[in-house]
């Protein structure tokens, strides 16, 4: 089906400009392409320092927050070390030797003097809180699991990137035809 | 209150309270000195949840939600909720419940909007509950 779509494509007009396009243009647009991409990534580091989060953004994943947040929903997080965690919060963490982050409410906290924290989570719409979940033996969630506290979301958007994950060759042909559409686009 | 093991988490012993509790609210949006209706346009659900919050020798701070409710868009945002029994276990990490005079309850809810950022508010007016210095030797719950 790729290899259909590309001889398609070939035999479009637009694509003769790629064709008359001489060398000098050519290495024009792949520096114009690696500018975006690398702007792209600026964006996303600068927000990390921001909001102090390794990923600051996050797709929901399944539906143990429901009906607050579904498959696909898209999370803004924040993990300000002066921003204490407290009960009620939506936090995303990351259990010890897995890759994938949860999100859930904190449930139950319990703070020492010093500023220690030990804290235990639940998914709105689990009937049991998250022990279950968590490593052989733990108990508790600390502070150095937590990727970052939910303060803003929008729904639906994640969708893509859940697609992207499920589905390879959708993926590539995203990037794909996002490829040729930054390559060809002349300014 | 009672010592019992507790058993969902470490295996020692530690202090599991027993509340039960009446809660009335109306919840309004108490923003800019007007109170006003709290399921504007863009608010999808409140997450209520009733928490307890007290210190003891071991820990500074220690919360615990007791309860919690969803509420939905067009539901009813008066609550009129008589002798409930706490949701979850109120466990202590430790045996810091016996004695303790100073267990402040309040109730607190996430704003879930459709789109948008979700702030965390917390209701005006707060109960302080003491627990006895002894321990119930009956099952009273």
């Amino acid at each position: 089906a790729a290899a259909a779509v590309a001889a398609a494509m070939l035999s479009l007009d637009f694509l003769d400009d790629v064709r008359r396009m001489n060398k000098r243009q050519l290495y024009y647009q792949v520096l114009n392409f690696g500018m975006i991409v690398s702007s792209a990534l600026m964006i996303w580091k600068g927000l990390m320092v921001v909001t102090g989060s390794e990923s600051p953004i996050v797709v929901v994943l399944s539906g143990s927050m429901e009906p607050a947040f579904h498959r696909g929903d898209l999370l803004f997080l924040t993990n300000r070390i002066e921003d204490p965690i407290r009960v009620g919060e939506i936090v995303v963490f990351r259990i010890e030797g897995r890759e994938i982050p949860i999100v859930h409410r904190v449930l139950k906290i319990h703070e020492r003097q010093n500023g220690d924290i030990k804290f235990l989570t639940k998914g709105d719409n689990n009937a049991v809180d998250d022990r279950g979940l968590y490593k052989q033996g733990q108990h508790w969630l600390e502070k150095k699991d937590v990727v970052g506290r939910a303060r803003g979301f929008v729904p639906y958007i994640g969708i893509v990137t859940i697609l992207m994950n499920d589905y390879p060759k959708f993926k590539y042909a995203v990037l794909f035809l996002l490829g040729l559409f930054v390559l060809v686009h002349r300014e | 209150r009672k010592n019992v093991e507790d058993f969902t988490g470490p295996r020692e012993r530690s202090d599991l309270g027993f509340v039960t509790f009446d809660i009335t609210a109306d919840i309004l949006n108490g923003k800019n000195g007007l109170q006003t209706f709290i399921f504007d346009w863009n608010v999808k659900q409140l997450f209520l949840y009733l928490s307890a919050e007290y210190s003891t020798k071991n820990n500074a701070l220690n919360q615990v939600v007791l309860w919690d409710k969803i509420m939905l868009r067009g539901d009813n945002p008066r609550l009129s909720l008589k002798d409930m029994k706490s949701k979850y276990f109120f466990f202590d990490d430790g045996n810091g419940l016996k004695g303790n005079r100073n267990i402040t309850l309040t109730l607190s809810w996430n704003v879930v909007p459709n789109a948008g950022i979700l702030p965390l508010v917390t209701g005006s007016g707060h109960v302080s509950v003491p627990f006895p210095d002894t321990y119930e030797t009956t099952k009273s719950y």
